[in-house]
C-alpha cells in the first residue's frame, strides 16, 4: 500500500514538473485532477457498488427465495442463514443481508461499505456442493472482508489505479503531441538550477517517461498485491472466527476442483471472491507472473496454510 | 526553556493518559455487549426448545429419556442465578441438547424427516450460536484484560476503576473432560 501511494506520488511530481511546471507554479494541478477523477469513479463505486454488482449478478435475496422454496431447499437456505447469523455472531458485527446468485459456479463474495451496510452473496453452485461446516469456513471468510474493511480498502485502491493510468494517459498523449513542452520545461529547469541540477532533471525525466509508459503495468501488480494479502488475511481470520481452519480448507479444494469460471461475476468485483471467478489459469499457478497479476494466492498455498493452522492449533 | 520542555512533556502525558482511558472504557463497553449477546442467544435457546421437543415427540417416542432430560435441564437453566450458576446449568443443557441431536442423527428415519431436520439445523445454529458467542466474548475480554495489564497502563487503570472481565469458562467438569473412546472390541 505505501508502495502504492509513493509510486502514485512520484508519477504525478513528474507529470506536473514536466507538462504544468511553468504554468501552474507550485501547486500540483495534474496529480490533484487525476486524483480527483480517480476518486470521484472509486467513491461512486462505493456508495452504489454493492446494488450494481447484486444486479449485475441477478443476486436474489433470502428473503424473497425462503418463501417460495421447496422443503429441501427451505432447509438449505435456513442453513445458509443460520451460518451467516452464526459468524456475525463470531466475528462481532450486525448480520449483513444474504444473497443467493443463480450460478452453478461454486462461489462466494462480499460487497458493501462495511459492517452494518455490507452483504454476503453465494452461489447455488456452492450451496450445493458444500456442506455445514464448509459453507461455514466461506461464510466466515467473507464475514472477514466485511469485518476487515477490505471493500473500503480495494475501494480507495481502485481509485489510485484509476488516477494513475490517468495521468500515464494524458503523459503519452502529452508525449505524442507536444515534445516541446517537456523540453522547454527542461530548458527553464536547468536555467533555474544551473548545470549540475540541470542533468538531475534530466535523469529524472528520463527515469519517469520510462514510469509514465509502465505505469498501468506497475499498479495493476501493486493493486493484486493488496488483494492477493487481504485474501490470506482473510482465510486467516476466518480461521479464527470458525476456530475451524480445516471446514474452509475443505471448501478450498471442492471450489478448486470447479475450475469453470463464474460466469455471473465480472472482473471488477473479483477481488471480493472468495476465488477468482474469471477462473484464471494464473491464480492456479506459483510463479513470478502469477504472484505479479493474480488477484488471489494459489489455491494450494492457501489449502496448505489452512492446514498448518489446524495442525499448530492441535499441537497447542 | 526548560519550562516549555516540562510543559510538553506533561501535556504530552495528559493525551496519552485520555486516549488510554477512552480506549480502555470503548472496551469496557463491548465487552459488556459481548456478555449481553450470550444472554440473548441463550434466551433464544430457551426458548427453541419446549417447540422442538414437541415436534420430535411423535417421532422419537422411544427416545423419551433423552426428551425428558432436554426439558429438565432446560426448567433448571430458567431458574439460573447469577454467571457462574448459569454457566453450569447452560452447561448440562448444552449436554442434553448434543445426547439429543446424536441420538436423531443415528435413526435414519429421523433423518430423513423434513421437519426433524429443519429442527435439528436449527437447535444446531442456536448451539453455534450459543458458542459463538461466548467465544467473541473471551476474544474481546481477553483484550480488555490485556490492555489494563500491560506496562504502561497497568500503573493507573486499576486507579480508574478499570477491572479485570471474567471469562466465561466451563464451569461442569464432565463437560471439561476429554470423552473416553473405547475401540476394542469385546
Amino acid at each position: 500500500m505505501t508502495a502504492f501511494v509513493l509510486f502514485l506520488l512520484f508519477i504525478g511530481a513528474g507529470f506536473d514538473t514536466v507538462y504544468i511546471g511553468q504554468a501552474g507554479g507550485s501547486v500540483p494541478v495534474g496529480s490533484l485532477l487525476a486524483l480527483g477523477v480517480g476518486s470521484a469513479s472509486a467513491f461512486a463505486s462505493y456508495y452504489g457498488g454493492d446494488r450494481a454488482v447484486l444486479l449485475a449478478t441477478h443476486a436474489a435475496s433470502l428473503d424473497e427465495l425462503a418463501p417460495a422454496a421447496s422443503d429441501a431447499d427451505k432447509l438449505k437456505l435456513q442453513q445458509l442463514r443460520n451460518v451467516v447469523d452464526e459468524m456475525a455472531i463470531a466475528a462481532g458485527i450486525p448480520p449483513p443481508r444474504v444473497y443467493v446468485v443463480p450460478d452453478p459456479d461454486p462461489n462466494a463474495f462480499a460487497t458493501g461499505r462495511g459492517p452494518g451496510r455490507s452483504s454476503i452473496a453465494v452461489t447455488r453452485g456452492l450451496l450445493d456442493a458444500l456442506d455445514r461446516e464448509e459453507l461455514q469456513g466461506v461464510v466466515a471468510h467473507e464475514m472477514s472482508h466485511i469485518r476487515n474493511l477490505d471493500v473500503r480498502l480495494m475501494t480507495i485502491v481502485a481509485a489510485l489505479v484509476g488516477a494513475a493510468a490517468l495521468l500515464s494517459e494524458w503523459a503519452r498523449r502529452g508525449m505524442m503531441s507536444g515534445g516541446g513542452a517537456s523540453s522547454s520545461s527542461r530548458r527553464s529547469g536547468r536555467d533555474r538550477d544551473g548545470g549540475r541540477g540541470g542533468a538531475a532533471a534530466l535523469i529524472f525525466v528520463v527515469i519517469w517517461s520510462i514510469a509514465i509508459l509502465v505505469a498501468p503495468l506497475v499498479v495493476q501488480a501493486l493493486a493484486m498485491m493488496v488483494s492477493r494479502k487481504r485474501e490470506y488475511l482473510a482465510d486467516a481470520s476466518g480461521a479464527e472466527l470458525t476456530r475451524n481452519p480445516l471446514g474452509l480448507a475443505r471448501a478450498l479444494e471442492k471450489i478448486e476442483s470447479a475450475v469453470a469460471p463464474t460466469a455471473s461475476i465480472d472482473r471488477g468485483s473479483a477481488h471480493l471472491c472468495i476465488t477468482d471467478p474469471l477462473g484464471r489459469r494464473v491464480n492456479l499457478r506459483e510463479g513470478f507472473w502469477s504472484d505479479l497479476f493474480a488477484s488471489h494466492p494459489p489455491m494450494p498455498a492457501r489449502i496448505a496454510a489452512l492446514k498448518e493452522m489446524a495442525f499448530q492449533g492441535r499441537t497447542a | 526553556m526548560i519550562a516549555i520542555v516540562l510543559l510538553v512533556v506533561v501535556a504530552l502525558l495528559a493525551f496519552w493518559i485520555i486516549a488510554s482511558y477512552n480506549r480502555l472504557v470503548s472496551m469496557r463497553n463491548q465487552v459488556l455487549n459481548g456478555w449481553r449477546q450470550i444472554d440473548v442467544q441463550l434466551k433464544r435457546r430457551h426458548d427453541l426448545i419446549p417447540n422442538l421437543v414437541n415436534s420430535v415427540r411423535g417421532a422419537m417416542d422411544f427416545e423419551r429419556d433423552t426428551l425428558t432430560a432436554v426439558m429438565d435441564a432446560r426448567a433448571k437453566a430458567l431458574t439460573a442465578t447469577g454467571p457462574a450458576d448459569a454457566a453450569q446449568k447452560e452447561g448440562q443443557l448444552t449436554q442434553a441438547l448434543g445426547r439429543l441431536i446424536a441420538v436423531a442423527e443415528s435413526y435414519p428415519t429421523l433423518k430423513s424427516n423434513e421437519n426433524v431436520r429443519a429442527l435439528m439445523e436449527e437447535l444446531t445454529g442456536t448451539e453455534n450460536k450459543v458458542g459463538f458467542a461466548r467465544q467473541f466474548y473471551n476474544d474481546i475480554a481477553t483484550k480488555y484484560n490485556t490492555a489494563q495489564q500491560v506496562f504502561p497502563t497497568n500503573l493507573f487503570a486499576a486507579a480508574l476503576g478499570f477491572k479485570a472481565a471474567e471469562l466465561f469458562e466451563v464451569t461442569d467438569t464432565a463437560e471439561r473432560e476429554v470423552p473416553t473412546v473405547d475401540l476394542s472390541r469385546r
